[in-house]
């Protein structure tokens, strides 16, 4: 399974875009850093045409940071930093969209 | 050479002059190759613009990464990747780059990160 991790926000780069062209399960799609903005309801149509073997995460600490932890999209798991260390263990390898 | 999945992908989203990043990918590639790992790259993004022709980095005093590129077929690194919507995004003409790559549509693109056992990202 590969962990794919998106750290720049949907509204002024294509790298959330790019990760979902690219992307095929079984993997793990993680929002951090402003990567997080991209969890709000305005972008949940990027992620339409993932199914059910993507699993979607966004890192607690940045929502907050940024003020959204109450506007996250159903379809985003939020954790926490340690379980962001054991995701990338659970994953056999990692692609980072800068 | 070994097995795509015994390989490494170095994927590279940054261009010419985000100096770091795409000289670090160069280096770790043809650093690699040296010591007989397989390696293959991906250039996504901004990163395809590392493949333009005729770059005359001296004009603003930086170094022009065109020479590491030229270097890579000498390494036996050939595995050369590009997503085609990247190029056409750009409005690049494939046949007109540094070094040959393989355009990818959206599903090859993903089947490529399947393929190999470790990637690096810059």
């Amino acid at each position: 399974m590969i962990l794919h991790t998106v750290n720049r926000a949907p509204g002024s780069h294509a790298a959330l875009q790019q990760c979902i062209q690219a992307l095929s399960g079984p993997a793990a799609l993680l929002l951090i850093e402003d990567g997080v903005y991209g969890a709000t309801p305005a972008f949940t149509r990027l992620f339409h045409r993932l199914d059910g073997t993507v699993h979607c995460y966004v890192l607690a600490a940045d929502l907050q940071a940024r003020g959204i932890d109450a506007l996250v999209d159903g379809r985003f798991q939020v954790i926490d930093d340690a379980a962001f260390v054991q995701l990338s263990l659970d994953c056999d390898k990692m692609v980072a969209w800068y | 050479m070994s097995t795509p999945d015994k390989q490494l992908l170095v994927v590279v989203g940054a261009g010419p002059h985000n100096a770091t990043r795409a000289r670090d990918a160069l280096d770790l590639v043809l650093t690699s190759a040296a010591f007989e790992i397989g390696v293959g790259i991906l250039f996504r993004d901004d990163a395809v613009y590392q493949l333009l022709p005729q770059q005359q980095a001296d004009a603003i005093d930086a170094k022009s990464l065109a020479a590491n590129l030229q270097a890579l077929p000498l390494y036996d690194v050939e595995q050369l990747y590009a997503p085609r919507s990247a190029l056409e995004a750009r409005g690049l003409d494939p046949d007109n780059l540094l070094l040959p790559v393989q355009l990818l549509d959206d599903n090859a693109t993903a089947a490529l990160l399947h393929s190999y056992g470790q990637i690096l990202s810059f």
